[in-house]
């Protein structure tokens, strides 16, 4: 009897370890899990379609395609059901919540050495910080694909400082201002709308405040905001001509930062994207990422109006963005990727892109004359900004490796200090200064557009 | 548990003698409740214990291996440290007796058998339980927004001409205010429910004496019912002040970045800047905040032997 019980509670016991067994395999497997819904042997009779396209793409089931752009919920959906409508094979798109978690599960693939992502969707910006050794050299795809026509800058900086390309320019953007037609009665006289100075934006802040008793520009200084783009690629370059090298300089840009501030809704370090409080009206005036500002120019294209961003002392300093596809080191199915990479780089899907979230083409020909009118008035805004006569394209970072988010921080930071904190400007400038050296020192980054070129580490001024 | 593993091998050893095999069998019986909690054991270090001691590798070695107090300067020292720790603080000082007090008064409602639907209100009162944090800070921020609900109520009879702006981070005591508020509506219930399973535990006579002898509501709350209400307050006051530590989501709809916290902070720290020794850094101090003001709860509602109830 006592051997019975003991025996019971051994099989007891047993059968415990077996669940929990199982239990930690099951999750094994799952962390694995999107590489099993391969179709399996009725894919292989499937391409006799489309024989000569896409064959390996479908032996090897759905491409996944992991990406920062296009990731919020409605972008995503657009992605799936409209942008790769037109392609043969299936495709399972997946977007980051922000760069961390792209980073975090490309690296955690790559340090287990599989993976389950085909194709990676990202800033230039972001592949920089990624780092070659995670991506495929992508030099032949580049040359089969060289009759698109991608701007020359765009195929140099897809080297990533190499001799070799590893992503393919996929779509381009910038950041423009948006304003509703009401404001329009209180620009300071004589100003252009389309042709805007600092000094004349700041004027138009206080005159919509006295008349409205309301501050109702807007900046997006919130949580998701890209506040930090604006002074790296507009105001610090429009007032100095430089960003890393006149850094220590930029006394008069945050002086005008600090008195257009006063006017500026108290709610922007709140804002996200400024397309909501466009469209709530908290908000007449905003600055932002052109994909960012589309739903409120595409729902009320009426109501608003769409200007290049204004010009400095130094210029109409703008910042070209450029997104790229590459193929991870450890890409189950690459040939599936090339393929959606070769698909996603048609004029057509391109234009289709433009179409439904508001990212420009990187190949060359005509844009689609049936653009909604609220694209069009993005995309004129954005020829004005490129075009105009005292244009100064000021680049994303380049060099900074994985020290972008430091890069930031910086920018954030010195904003926090002078405008919400409200210390001194020279003491925090002093200080910002001594931090970007220090940066720059780290990564050993030269110096990228518009400030002059350097050897060795970009000198802080 | 204990009775059960001692009565056991003498209930073995009555039924069959022999010698070796009863010592073995006894042995293993003893051994039994180990081998059960070892399943639990390996989840909490694999998936707790071991975590932390890694966030605590993070945020005290340096790149080299050896100890270092970079991290936590590089976080002291940052431009949001003393924000994020005051504000922190502040929430929970202001949220906690609020929270409690409300929870006490839901509670008392609750268990009193006058009234009728009771129980109507219990899962009236929960219901904010099922809400996540952010989607109850979502909610609130749809309120208090500049075009946002109360602005609306307060124009339509007359209070206000303009919208007044809230969320102004100028004003920091309205961003506390609307913090508070949302995380009251959010957790009040998940402590009210904590006291009505302790309040169901104190048996009725000790009531209906003190009422015999005259004592009034407020009486019987203050020399009745809180003092037998002492461990779960203990419970509710450890669990509350542990995720008021943790607050996040709700911070950051409502106030974006015109106020931060600390675990907002340590987010920031790894997904923004990307640096995980900071982020842990931020980690650390959240756990020893925790730790501490566990063990001052725990000193502070100490019962002494004579008053425990057996």
């Amino acid at each position: 009897m006592s051997r019975n019980r003991s025996v019971n509670r051994w099989v007891a016991l047993a059968f415990g370890l077996v669940l929990l067994a199982v239990g930690c395999a099951g999750d094994g497997e799952g962390g694995t899990g999107a590489e099993t819904p391969s179709p399996g042997p009725e894919a292989a009779e499937t391409p006799a379609e489309t024989p000569d396209e896409t064959p390996a793409a479908q032996d090897s089931g759905p491409v996944t395609f992991f990406s920062t752009q296009l990731a919020p919920v409605e972008e995503s959906e657009k992605v799936r059901n409209t942008i790769l409508a037109g392609f043969p094979g299936e495709v399972d798109f997946v977007g980051a919540d922000n760069y961390g978690a792209w980073v975090d599960r490309i690296t955690a693939e790559a340090e287990a050495g599989e993976g389950t992502i085909d194709l990676l969707g990202g800033l230039h910006g972001d592949f920089v910080s990624l780092g070659t050794e995670r991506l495929t050299d992508v030099s032949d795809l580049m040359s089969e694909l060289s009759d698109r026509g991608f701007s020359e800058d765009y195929v140099e900086l897809a080297n990533l400082g190499t001799d070799t390309p590893y992503y393919i320019p996929w779509m381009q953007a910038t950041y423009i201002v948006v304003a509703n037609k009401q404001a329009l009665e209180h620009l300071p006289d004589g100003a252009d709308v389309e042709a805007l100075t600092y000094e004349q934006y700041a004027e138009w802040a206080a005159n919509i405040f006295d008349a409205t008793g309301q501050a109702k520009v807007g900046f997006p200084a919130g949580e998701d905001g890209l506040l930090p783009r604006f002074f790296q690629g507009y105001l610090l370059p429009a007032f100095t001509g430089g960003v890393v090298t006149t850094f220590g300089e930029s006394d008069a840009a945050w002086e005008w930062m600090r008195g257009i501030w006063e006017h500026t809704h108290p709610q922007s370090v709140g804002f996200g994207f400024m397309q909501d409080p466009l469209l709530s009206e908290e908000v007449w005036v905003a600055w932002d990422h052109v994909a960012r500002l589309k739903n409120a120019l595409e729902q009320r294209p009426d109501d608003f109006v769409a200007v290049p961003a204004p010009a400095g002392p130094e210029g109409r300093a703008f910042m070209p963005v450029v997104a790229g596809l590459a193929i991870p080191a450890t890409a189950p199915s690459p040939q599936g990727a090339q393929d959606l990479i070769a698909y996603m780089a048609e004029l057509e899907t391109q234009a289709t892109t433009l179409r439904e979230v508001g990212f420009f083409p990187v190949v060359e020909g005509d844009l689609p004359e049936d653009l909604s009118a609220g694209i069009q008035l993005e995309a004129d805004a954005v020829r004005m900004q490129t075009e105009a006569e005292d244009a100064l394209p000021s680049l994303l970072p380049i060099g900074l490796g994985d020290a972008g988010g430091d890069f930031n921080k910086i920018f954030a930071d010195t904003f926090t200090r002078i405008i919400l904190n409200g210390e001194e400007i020279g003491p925090v400038l002093e200080r910002q200064a001594e931090a970007l050296q220090a940066l720059m020192e780290e990564t050993g980054a030269s110096c990228w557009q518009p400030d002059p070129p350097s050897d060795g580490p970009c000198q802080v001024g | 548990m204990a009775g059960q593993t001692s009565t056991a091998p003498a209930g073995v050893a009555a039924r069959r003698p022999p010698e070796p095999d009863r010592r073995r069998g006894a042995a293993r019986a003893q051994l039994l409740p180990y081998w059960l909690v070892l399943p639990t054991l390996l989840y909490v270090v694999a998936f707790f214990a071991w975590p932390m001691v890694q966030a605590f590798g993070l945020a005290f070695l340096g790149e080299d291996g050896g100890p270092t107090l970079e991290h936590v300067r590089t976080m002291v020292g940052d431009v949001q440290f003393t924000s994020a720790l005051t504000f922190t603080l502040l929430l929970l000082v202001v949220i906690l007796p609020v929270q409690f007090a409300v929870a006490l008064t839901m509670a008392l409602l609750v268990n009193n058998t006058r009234l009728r639907a009771r129980g109507l209100f219990l899962y009236i009162y929960a219901l904010p339980l099922a809400v996540s944090e952010l989607a109850a800070g979502i909610v609130w921020f749809a309120i208090f927004t500049q075009q946002g609900y109360l602005n609306s109520v307060l124009e339509r009879v007359g209070l206000i001409d303009v919208p007044f702006i809230w969320l102004d981070y100028r004003a920091p005591e309205q961003l506390l205010l609307a913090v508070v508020l949302a995380e009251v509506w959010r957790a009040t219930s998940f402590v009210m429910i904590i006291l009505v399973a302790g309040l169901q535990g104190i048996p009725r006579d000790y009531l209906e004496a003190a009422e015999v002898f005259g004592a009034g509501l407020l009486t019987r709350v203050r020399r009745v019912i809180l003092p037998m209400l002492k461990p779960s307050i203990q419970v509710a006051l450890i669990f509350r002040t542990i995720l008021a530590f943790q607050v996040f989501a709700t911070v950051i709809a409502l106030t974006g970045r015109g106020a931060t916290v600390l675990t907002a902070e340590a987010y920031r720290w790894q997904t923004d800047v990307r640096d995980p020794n900071v982020a842990a850094a931020y980690a650390g101090l959240i756990l020893l905040l925790s730790i501490v003001s566990t063990a001052v709860i725990l000193r502070l509602t100490r019962t002494p032997p004579e008053q425990r109830m057996v």
